[in-house]
């Protein structure tokens, strides 16, 4: 793993986790959405948080494709999974919701599994992926 | 609103968002390292072979669908609740998904992760 790796990680976790607070903060000045009046989803870009945060969404998901062009998709989603953290400080001190203590320790534990696998390796090699295909095609050979 | 509303937004989140994961992975992959194909041939040709990989279109459509599902659940539950659970659920999912069809080496480290997010998920529903 590069430094440019690591950026374009941190990248995904900061545009990701400020993104989806704007957008949260813009739907609740939007209000509760009826299935009934679905096209209002639509309308609610008109709101400046919306529209910021889909601007930020963006960015978020012009890293997350750069990083899945080179690690693998179990890879990508844990290893930017503190943004998780930072939407619930967001939630708590910007949004002023309530964040009771089994949701930090909710929040808590799904971090700890998430940054458990980033010690891994980022890709599955392509010859190892061959590998066990192989692996599998020969066992079902033998059944029949 | 009611949970079972919230809930079952945070569930179509996650499938729909899995399809668009798992799509848009296997279109990232064709194209190949996007750093390292900007560098020799430039933002435009980038642009040009994403936007002709198959997978990428019908992965956007998916995570388009996905992210309006989103903002629907986002309007009926709290931050907290609805983005850290459906993102987690989607991790799960995306970890079955991407050893099925991606043929990713999802090893016991994977493994103990998707257990891990999943009791978290639990522990947010509480």
């Amino acid at each position: 793993m590069t430094l440019r790796k690591y950026l374009v990680l941190a990248g995904v976790t900061f545009f990701g986790s400020v993104g989806d607070s704007m957008l949260a903060h813009g739907m609740q000045q939007v209000g509760s959405v009826s299935l009934a009046h679905l096209p209002s989803v639509v309308l609610s870009i008109l709101n400046p948080w919306v529209a910021v945060g889909i601007l930020f969404l963006l960015g978020f998901f012009a890293t997350y494709m750069t990083a899945l062009s080179w690690a693998d998709l179990t890879y990508v989603l844990p290893a930017t999974s503190f943004g998780y953290v930072i939407v619930a400080l967001i939630a708590k001190f910007a949004l002023h919701e309530h964040v009771s203590p089994m949701r930090w320790l909710g929040i808590l534990l799904i971090t700890a599994g998430v940054g458990f696998v980033t010690r891994g390796p980022e890709l599955t090699p392509p010859k190892q992926a061959g590998e066990r295909n192989l692996q599998e095609a020969v066992p079902t050979a033998v059944e029949r | 609103m009611s949970q079972a509303y919230v809930w079952g937004a945070i569930i179509a989140v996650a499938a729909i968002s899995t399809i668009g994961d798992v799509l848009l992975s296997r279109a990232m992959k064709q194209v190949g390292d996007l750093g390292e194909l900007r560098r020799t041939r430039g933002v435009l040709v980038v642009i040009g072979r994403v936007l002709r990989t198959p997978s990428f279109v019908l992965g956007i459509c998916a995570l388009a669908l996905g992210f309006f599902s989103l903002l629907i659940g986002l309007s009926w539950g709290d931050l907290s609740l609805v983005a850290p659970a459906s993102a987690s659920l989607t991790f799960v999912l995306n970890a079955i998904a991407a050893k099925v069809f991606l043929h990713e080496r999802v090893d016991h480290r994977r493994w103990m992760a998707a257990l891990l997010v999943a009791g978290g998920v639990a522990l947010l529903s509480l």
